[in-house]
């Protein structure tokens, strides 16, 4: 009989070639799959203070005494993992593998294998990436991080990540990727399984900082049992070549619920395709998909999906785009499908520059144009993100004010 | 700022032959108002007549195109000088129908309004407002809110010149009462004798002045104003002593102020007594 291992191997074989549905086409030959491997640092102030600033961006702060555990990437060896609160596990996804004979469960069982030549890839070329879990009852403290970084120009990073919030457990985490100031070009391949239990909840916040000639499709996607709670911030306000991501989760239990917010800023030359898709597959679960974009030259196209499966539900889709220059384009697909007749899906999207009207309210109140026009920018970005704790939304408002000054 | 002469120290604003264009259409017609330092003057009229256009055009807003006539400030033309510059020359006005700005929350807009060195909290609170310091500006904010919120942030911007729309349409009577002592206040009316100043006195030294848009005329009662306008279709028709002109719109309508209109010599002349007082 078939491993899981030859099981799965054999799927991402036949699906090698395999073009994904969104997003341009990537010649996966164009990037080297190896390098040197970096070392192993225990001690986190070790950090260059080039590499401590770039993940800084990304919200991973290597010195910041609020942190359950850090997990750091570097191109494809793990150069740190440690966890500081009992029953949260943070550890090199491989060594999670090993230890646990139960690990299988977890493995590609919520992101198909033979989705696209992306997921085939990372199959076939994964090179570690994180396993974080909270045990049944455990509440993080402080969040958990995760820092994926890219050191080596023009070098694929497939990593395999798997998040895991037993019965009863609250995990947050903050998960940021960052290259080197160097970096020209390379392609992040980030597969992402989250598994949240009867009662569990998550927070995952992902802050990317990327370059301009940065080719990046994660792969994500979330099963949420009965009473189970997933909130996904994503925000990306730095260039990027070509990002293309949408996540599902699958609302499996009773009353469970999905939130997905993110902030997008295209500067010119940068192409955004991202999305959320929340199945609602059990009584009384609930959503939110929320979506700010703003592109000051570049490509936005913001994709949602909800599809109601089952009667009483309740999801909601909106999707805010700001348009600052002509040569900036947002494209917002909202989409809804209801299966039976006691649903409630509903969306609200809008697309354009900045109302005058508000413009000159505050200018009525004494503001310049610009400050007129920033303070309404500020204020588009500042989602009002329920049930994200203090320290994920300081990151996140910082990721946003260091983005905002080169914005405006 | 530039003095010219004499009577240009006592006229606050002087609005002269002012024509106002608003999406092409002309909407007020060789408007002429004066209002000297210290005073309110109010401003009647009925439904599109041309009021809130007046206020606009006054403030400085650029969908409310001047294409004749001029507007002074302490004796400088400012007809085409920017909204932001004319707020910080002295300008306040509470809107009419204010825009919904989403993610900026009233606490802001109050540090906006007051260059961050005013006490916003316990403003709010003198207005019964801060409840509503968390919420976005004007989001989902009800008839009665929406004016409490605007005058909230006169308080704040605390101007020389206040340009108020309405600010007593829609308010429960409780509410006129409260609102009605803060537009008092920020308008320097408050009739507390102080010793050893007289009325006279405490009139002379005031130095904010207002044009206040009203229906109802309930402002009146907190707001001992000097001297009322009457627009109609875009014209001013008259200008006199405001409680009579209350009464007479209350009591015949408007339609008397159109009649009185073609021949509005009484009106003036008894503006020019209350001016001489
Ligand atoms: N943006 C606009 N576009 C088109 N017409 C406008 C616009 N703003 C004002 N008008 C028109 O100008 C006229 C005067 O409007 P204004 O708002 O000044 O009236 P008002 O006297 O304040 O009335 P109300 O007592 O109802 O507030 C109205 O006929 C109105 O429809
Ligand atoms: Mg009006």
């Amino acid at each position: 009989m078939q491993t899981q291992k030859e099981e799965k191997e054999a799927l991402a074989k036949e699906a090698s070639d395999k073009v994904s549905t969104y997003g341009t086409d990537i010649d996966l030959e164009a990037f080297s799959a190896e390098t040197d491997p970096h070392p192993y640092q225990e001690d986190l102030s070790a950090f260059s203070q080039t590499e401590q600033s770039q993940m800084l961006k990304a919200g991973v702060e290597l010195t910041a005494k609020n942190r359950s555990g850090t997990f750091i990437q570097k191109d494809l060896s793990v150069v740190h993992a440690s966890t500081s609160q009992d029953g949260i596990e943070v550890m090199d996804i491989e060594e999670a593998l090993e230890k646990y004979d139960w690990f299988h469960q977890y493995w590609w069982k919520a992101v198909p294998v033979d989705m696209d030549k992306y997921t085939a890839r990372a199959e076939l070329h994964q090179e570690h990436g994180y396993f974080i879990r909270s045990l049944p009852g455990t509440s993080s403290i402080y969040p958990v991080q995760a820092c994926l970084y890219m050191e080596e120009d023009n070098l694929a990073q497939d990593v395999h990540n798997v998040i895991i919030a037993e019965r009863g457990s609250e995990l947050h985490i903050i998960t940021g990727c960052a290259t080197a100031p160097h970096v020209k070009s390379g392609l992040h391949l980030g597969v992402s399984e989250f598994y949240i239990k009867k009662g569990a909840k998550i927070t995952f916040t992902m802050i990317h900082n990327w370059v301009e000639g940065v080719a990046v499709r994660p792969r994500s996607a979330t099963i949420v049992e009965e009473g189970g709670l997933f909130i996904s911030n994503y925000v990306c306000m730095q260039p990027v070549g070509t990002l293309q991501t949408y996540p599902v989760a699958y609302l499996v239990g009773e009353g469970a619920t999905a939130r997905f917010n993110s902030i997008l800023v295209a500067t010119s030359g940068s192409v955004m395709d991202v999305g959320a898709r929340v199945y609602l597959k059990s009584k009384g679960t609930r959503s939110e998909i929320i979506s700010r974009a703003i592109t000051t030259g570049g490509k936005i196209i913001a994709r949602g999906h909800i599809i109601g499966e089952v009667p009483g539900i309740k999801a909601h889709l909106e999707c805010k785009g700001l348009i600052l220059t002509d040569e900036g384009m947002i494209h917002a697909v909202p989409e809804l499908e209801g299966h039976r007749k006691d649903v409630d899906l509903s969306h609200e999207a809008a697309v354009g520059k900045i109302a005058q009207e508000e413009i000159e309210y505050l200018m009525a109140r004494g503001l310049s144009q610009e400050e007129a026009t920033a303070t309404i920018v500020r204020g588009f970005l500042n989602v009002d993100i329920e049930g994200l704790p203090p320290e994920l939304k300081a990151e996140m408002d910082r990721a946003v004010e260091v983005s905002e000054k080169s914005l405006l | 700022m530039a003095k010219k002469g004499n009577q240009a120290d006592t006229k606050l604003l002087m609005i002269e032959n002012l024509q106002v264009e608003v999406e092409g259409r002309e909407i007020l017609h060789h408007v002429d108002l004066e209002i000297n330092q210290g005073e309110t003057h109010v401003l009647f009229g009925p439904n599109g007549s041309g009021k809130t256009t007046l206020l606009m055009a006054t403030m400085g807003f650029p969908d409310y195109q001047i294409t004749g006539g001029r507007i002074l400030f302490k004796g400088e033309d400012i007809t085409s000088i920017p909204l932001n510059e004319r707020a910080n020359l002295g300008f306040g006005l509470s809107f009419q129908r204010p825009p919904t700005i989403k993610g900026v929350n009233m606490r802001q807009i109050l540090e906006i309004c007051g260059k961050g060195d005013k006490d916003v909290e316990s403003m709010a609170r003198s207005l019964d407002f801060d409840e509503f310091l968390d919420r976005d500006l004007n989001d989902g904010f009800s008839g009665g809110e929406i004016k409490r919120s605007e005058l909230l942030q006169l308080m704040a911007q605390n101007p020389d010149f206040l340009l108020l729309d309405e600010p007593e349409s829609g308010v429960d009577l409780e509410n006129i009462a409260l609102i009605g002592k803060v537009i008092e206040k920020l308008l320097e009316r408050e009739t507390v004798s102080q010793k050893g100043i007289s009325r006279k006195e405490l009139k002379r030294e005031r130095e904010k002045a207002g044009l206040i848009i009203t229906h109802t005329g309930y402002i009146l009662d907190y707001v001992d104003a000097d001297i009322g306008h009457v627009i109609i279709a875009g014209e001013k028709c008259c200008e006199g002593n405001p409680r009579e002109i209350l009464k007479t719109i209350k009591e015949q309508g408007y339609d008397e102020c159109v009649r009185c209109c073609g021949l509005n010599t009484g009106a003036l002349s008894k503006d020019k007594e209350i001016r001489s007082n």
